[in-house]
């Protein structure tokens, strides 16, 4: 990374990327149900947004997520090893397993970390931004966050932030239509989160979140945007949650069979492998070749998540203060 | 020389400022950020209109720039949210939060963010994050500019709490405040503020350990403890006492967390008996805490039980006459003390 065009280098770099977000989701998911982590927000459906935005950025870039991260992380080029040792509570975790799930962060890849508070990233991520501007560097901040955290008003006060100084951060609303059980129609008024940028005179922009080359498209006009120091862009990329809202809900109480049907047979996928094998980009062979080496990868995470030690007992205390 | 020459008496708005002024010089990566700071946004002929609400920060941007003296709109989560932010990526921002009740707007950047990011990320990520804010009533501004609310952010792990009480302990409070890698909370009492202080305060830069109390006067019969603007309250009443003929011993607490509980069951070890004078909310509070702590600490020292002196559960009242009874007053403290001493 970062990949300047798309071609069979990134394309490939995508579909592994995407291919394993959802294997590792698949084995979190075995896990939850072996008892050994609680309520894990799956984002099954979702892997082509930070896919098509990541591939844009660099180490030095950063990203800041939401409680459903996984996805966010692993698009940044975490450690899946550690990234599935935090999900267990274990010492070899990217935060020692004192954070959790819904907290992996890895400040040395660029990851300031999952957060658990519905829109509680967006005014961090602008500060990350603002350090750029400050240093005068060329990095990028970017934060993902759900359409339900378009209603929280931080994302307006950091719009407005962003706005005024010109910051180099890239919001991305992964809007996968329910906040918990609510869906977006219910919830957001006017009916667009993109269009909630206008009033920031920011730009706002709506992509199809299946397709990861339309999302890496837009990606690439906001983070050179971003770059250039043109300011912060806001992209709802409309997509799907294809599991409840923590994995042990079932969906189908708030939302019909036929709904999810239709979004599960606009896989984002498959409809990337689609292009790949359509464009010769590589054959069927060499695709299998990458799914086999995503879910050994993903094995050996559990493996080594499963071998891994508990914190031992002091860790309790440490880390609450860097000195105290 | 004379004691007059040797002197150098600055205003604890002075102090704050200059701690400010001196660690811009001093790291390019701490910048300022808060509603007014500056004033006049990016006109070039309104520049430093105001210099902050309290003109805490005034003249920075004349020496400093826009770029790392910031006005922000009316926006709290928004501009100490994107504190944080700065500060995990590499700056050491100071945020301005005008008076300690808007925290109420901003306050899961604070305690969910601030205070817990270093732990959940297994102490990868450090939050080098400064926010000084105005506490205090007394100054007529009512319940909703008038509060101290020190004892809540004391409760959150992670955050530190210091409370200054003269422009001495103000500059060097604040110097290390900026300079910790942890984020911490500079409480400036208002009252305090538009006082005049006869303590020498060096033009050079210095710091105060965070974490330690002063003793301001050394007694045998009985310990005032006080913070920030009621270690005052406690010295007058100190003089009531002395004039009675009681050996008191004055603890300035300067720091809630963390908090020097050495140096107060040490003082209450000696003198047996203690009076805690505060000025926050009385439930739940930093003068409960330092009470359970020497209950539980220093019984068996003790000649009577702790006591608080604190204003009542109530709101702060705008009515002049109605707020004088809310701050706790050296009559109180005296009335307190005397309970305890005779």
């Amino acid at each position: 990374m970062p990949y300047e065009e798309l071609n069979k280098e990134s394309l490939l770099w995508m579909y592994e990327t995407m291919v394993t977000i959802r294997r590792f989701e698949e084995q979190s998911r075995r896990e939850a149900d072996a008892g050994k982590l609680r309520g894990m927000h799956s984002s099954i459906g979702q892997e082509a947004v930070p896919t098509g935005i990541c591939a844009h950025l660099n180490e030095k870039d950063y990203v800041l997520g939401t409680h459903r991260s996984h996805h966010h992380c692993i698009a940044k080029g975490l450690d899946i090893n550690e990234m599935m040792a935090e999900l267990l509570g274990k010492s070899t975790g990217t935060g020692k397993g004192k954070g959790g799930t819904m907290h992996i962060a890895d400040i040395d890849k660029g990851m300031l970390g999952a957060n658990g508070v519905v829109g509680s990233n967006i005014p961090v991520a602008t500060g990350v931004a603002l350090t750029a501007k400050v240093k005068g560097t060329d990095q990028v901040s970017v934060v993902f966050f759900g359409d339900g955290a378009s209603s929280q008003g931080v994302l307006h006060e950091s719009m407005n932030l962003a706005g005024i100084w010109k910051l180099p951060v890239i919001f991305v609303c992964e809007n996968n239509r329910y906040a918990e059980a609510t869906p977006f129609e219910y919830s957001v008024a006017g009916g667009s989160v993109a269009n909630r940028a206008d009033g920031y005179g920011i730009p706002g922009v709506t992509v199809d979140g299946q397709s990861a080359l339309d999302v890496y498209e837009v990606g690439k006009e906001a983070v050179s945007r971003a770059r250039m120091g043109e300011g912060p862009t806001l992209i709802e990329a409309q997509t799907y949650r294809y599991q409840g809202h923590f994995g042990a809900d079932d969906p189908l109480g708030y939302r019909s069979k036929e709904e999810q049907e239709y979004y599960m047979s606009r896989d984002c996928i498959v409809m990337l492998q689609k292009h790949i094998l359509d464009g010769a980009y590589a054959d069927e062979t060499q695709l299998e070749v990458i799914d086999k080496k995503c879910i050994e990868a993903v094995n050996t995470a559990a493996e080594f998540a499963n071998n891994s030690p508990f914190p031992d007992s002091e860790e309790l205390t440490t880390d609450v203060y860097v000195a105290y | 020389m004379t004691q007059a020459q040797s002197v150098r008496q600055i205003s604890f708005i002075q102090a704050i400022n200059e701690a400010l002024r001196q660690e811009m010089h001093r790291d390019p990566d701490v910048i300022v950020m808060g509603e007014d700071i500056a004033g006049g946004g990016e006109r070039e002929d309104f520049q430093d209109a105001w210099g902050g609400p309290m003109r805490l920060t005034k003249g920075l941007v004349n020496d400093f720039g826009r770029l790392r003296v910031r006005d922000t709109p009316i926006s709290e989560a928004g501009f100490v949210g994107a504190g944080v932010g700065a500060a995990a990526s590499g700056l050491r921002p100071v945020v301005d939060l005008m008076y300690v009740s808007f925290y109420g707007v901003c306050a899961d950047q604070i305690t969910n963010n601030a205070a817990k990011m270093h732990y959940m990320f297994g102490g990868k990520v450090k939050i080098p994050l400064t926010i000084m804010t105005g506490i205090g009533a007394g100054t007529n501004s009512a319940a909703q500019h008038s509060e101290t609310l020190y004892s809540i952010f004391t409760h959150f792990p992670g955050l530190k709490c210091v409370v200054p009480s003269n422009p001495y302990n103000a500059k060097g409070l604040m110097a290390a405040a900026i300079r910790d890698d942890d984020p911490v909370i500079v409480f400036n009492n208002r009252q305090l503020m538009g006082f005049r202080f006869e303590d020498n305060v060096p033009e050079e830069s210095y710091t105060i350990e965070i974490g330690k109390s002063e003793i301001k006067t050394q007694g045998e019969d009985i310990t005032l403890l006080g913070i920030g603007y009621t270690t005052r309250v406690c010295m007058e009443a100190a003089g009531l006492l002395e004039e009675r003929g009681y050996s008191v011993e004055v603890l300035d607490l300067l720091s809630l967390s963390p908090m020097d509980e050495d140096a107060i069951l040490s003082s209450v070890q000696k003198t047996k008996k203690i009076v805690i004078v505060d000025e926050d909310y009385p439930r739940c509070s930093i003068a409960t805490d330092i009470s359970a702590l020497v209950a539980e600490e220093a019984f068996d020292y003790l000649d009577a039980p702790p006591k608080r002196v604190t204003p009542p559960h109530t709101q702060v009242p705008y009515s002049r006459p109605l707020e004088a009874l809310f701050v706790p007053t050296k009559e109180k403290v005296l009335a307190a003390a005397l309970e305890l001493l005779e």
